[in-house]
């Protein structure tokens, strides 16, 4: 990529042992660093995924103890985040919750980044699939994605339950359904990465030692085109948190007995009159995940920008 | 002009009719029955059940039924609901006013919110205000609207008890009275979409100045004595525009999807909120007149804006 201007030979050679090379990605994380806000969310969002996974095992308050004596508290000292209709404490179940809310962005954001990146490298490197692949993007552009997704989850739910279990089925089935409707704008980036890369220096030079298509694009030209590619990751967890959480919350994700987030909030619908605490908390949780995956995104894209790298 | 315009056209109408083949197909693969209403209803005898489903053509095969689905659409007919037995139509009719009332005083809110906010905070970027304005945008486009809905009436309906909890469409508007009630059950809809929507569009419009801000054009105007207002509105201001209106044009069927949440958690009886219960009911034609409706808006808002960029951007050209 850019070429190092060393300093001619006049430098001692242990200049160069004791500073090392920097790195692209070097670089980047020092750029990412700066960021403030990129920042805060990293710690924010890194929090979240830590107390989902290990909070369940420090916070050993049962997430399904069923107490009707104790239903509809408020926040105490005894249960932070109040208890539910049940009497079921809203902490415990919103800490299990993440784990899958978390798991869904990240599972979808794999699966729309890899169809993405497999069809966006397929029609920006052999022309000849480029038109046809890029009617199919467009075609999936036009799809409306919430009410075919909640389409899909309605038709398909019982029988994916019946063979995979019931938060198997539901998680393979979400998570499947957002990546296959989301990939488009990934598929755009790669394809428009391919097109000016293929006509770099260094594939030419490649292909002239005879290095083969699938290496040509795999080791060469598709490590080139990542960045763009990982601010799009970023937001995409993001953006298909939401979507989890708003099927949820339609009463069309996971069943109810798994309390993801936007479960929470569905369940809490009923009683917002008197128990808005069973609302708030899930909320915050969805809104602190979401705002601190977009402010990363937003680091990363200044970060891998090379026209603000200094 | 006329003939870009027309190629564009042509080019749309393959891409509805393979749209309506994948929903088509969708709901046909479905596994269960779509007549499940009334083969679980052990009060229907078997050869009523039958000459039900013959006078509903879903005895026919699968493509018979889409060429007879396709052919009712470009009359205007999207056939029966399984649930009230009338015109599909009618009931989309029925619901659409309530749902355009909310999302079009909404999206041009959000139009006129964000246009001054994103101009100023591109025009005195770093100032405390563009700090405020793209902070409050980012808070805006990450918070879920159904988390925003709940808020609202918590707060306002909940607590300070200003609005009503749920939309009531029975008021109709005929006197003072019957418009203030109206007003009130819409707010907390409205700003609802209108938070999302003006976050969004703000973060446009100020990035689309900051692009065009640095160009040696209002360098030119600013060397040839040009006050600084009308280098903003009338050269800056004009060329981010024409990005922004077709970003407004592709944003409608987006908000139109929106409001399937927002409807849901207000109870307004529009089409998202058809929808959402014609999916619970199984109600196929509904869901999938609904469904096609939704992406025929992608597909005409997607022409629109193609067509304003050509027509606002002399240096589009319609070859």
């Amino acid at each position: 990529m850019a070429t190092v201007t060393r300093p001619v030979a006049t430098a001692p050679e242990n200049v160069w042992a004791t500073r090392p090379p920097r790195s692209l990605w070097g670089d980047a994380w020092r750029q990412f660093r700066r960021h403030r806000m990129a920042m805060a969310g990293l710690v924010v969002f890194l929090t979240l995924i830590v107390a989902s996974l290990i909070g369940p095992y420090v916070y050993t308050v049962d997430p399904n103890t069923v107490d009707i004596l104790s239903a509809f508290q408020g926040p105490s000292a005894a249960h932070p985040f109040g208890t539910d209709d049940v009497g079921r404490d809203v902490l415990a179940r919103a800490l299990l919750g993440g784990r899958i809310s978390i798991a869904v962005g990240i599972a979808a954001m794999l699966v729309s980044i890899l169809v993405g990146a497999f069809i966006g490298a397929m029609s920006g490197y052999f022309g000849k699939a480029d038109g046809p692949l890029m009617r199919l993007t467009d075609m999936f552009l036009a799809l409306p994605p919430l009410p075919l997704l909640m389409l899909i989850i309605f038709l398909f739910r019982d029988p994916l339950r019946a063979a995979l279990g019931p938060v198997a089925g539901i998680f393979i089935l979400v998570v499947g359904v957002i990546g296959f409707l989301t990939w488009m704008p990934v598929a755009r980036l790669v394809r428009a990465a391919f097109l000016t890369l293929k006509q770099r220096d260094f594939v030419t030079a490649a292909r002239s030692v005879g290095v083969n298509d699938s290496r040509l694009i795999f080791a060469h030209i598709l490590p080139n085109a990542l960045s763009p590619v990982l601010v799009a990751a970023t937001l995409g967890v993001g953006a298909a948190i939401i979507t989890e959480s708003a099927l949820s919350f339609l009463g069309l994700g996971f069943p109810p007995d798994e309390p993801t987030w936007g479960r929470l909030l569905f369940d809490a619908q009923s009683y917002i009159d008197f128990s808005p605490h069973l609302a708030i908390f899930p909320g915050l949780l969805i809104f602190l995940a979401v705002i601190s995956i977009n402010y990363i995104g937003d680091g990363l894209r200044d970060a891998l920008d090379p026209r603000k790298t200094g | 002009m006329g003939r870009y315009i027309l190629r564009r056209l042509l080019i749309s109408i393959p891409t509805l009719f393979v749209i309506s083949a994948v929903l088509f197909t969708i709901l046909a693969l479905a596994p269960g029955d779509p007549m499940a209403q009334f083969a679980l209803n052990p009060e229907v005898p078997p050869e009523v059940r039958e000459r039900v489903k013959a006078s509903l053509g879903l005895d026919q095969p699968l493509h018979i039924r889409y060429a007879k689905w396709i052919g009712g659409i470009v009359t205007g007919d999207f056939g029966f609901s399984f649930a009230t037995r009338g015109p599909v139509t009618d009931l989309i009719v029925q619901r659409l006013p309530n749902t355009l009332l909310v999302l079009g005083v909404a999206y041009t809110i959000s139009v006129l919110i964000a246009i001054p906010i994103g101009i100023i905070s591109a025009v005195k970027r770093y100032s405390l205000f563009d700090y405020g304005a793209t902070t409050l945008a980012f808070v805006g486009i990450s918070v879920p609207t159904f988390f925003t809905g709940l808020l609202l009436i918590i707060v306002f309906a909940v607590k300070l008890k200003w609005f009503p909890f749920l939309y009531d469409s029975r008021v109709v508007v005929s006197d003072l009275n019957t418009l203030g009630q109206q007003i009130r059950q819409s707010i907390m809809p409205i700003t609802v979409l209108t938070l999302f929507n003006a976050a969004q569009l703000t973060r446009y419009v100020r990035a689309e100045m900051l692009e065009n801000l640095p160009q040696d054009y209002v360098r030119t105007a600013r060397a040839k004595g040009l006050h600084e207002r009308p280098v903003i509105a009338r050269h800056v201001l004009r060329n981010s525009l024409i990005p922004v209106v077709t970003l407004i044009a592709l944003g409608v069927p987006t908000i139109f999807t929106g409001a399937i949440i927002t409807e849901q958690i207000f109870a307004i009886p529009g089409i998202g909120h058809l929808l959402v219960k014609s999916i619970f009911n199984t109600d196929t034609p509904v869901v999938l007149a609904i469904t096609f409706l939704f992406a025929a808006l992608v597909v005409f808002f997607n022409l629109v804006a193609d067509v304003l960029y050509a027509v606002l951007d002399p240096r589009i050209r319609y070859s």
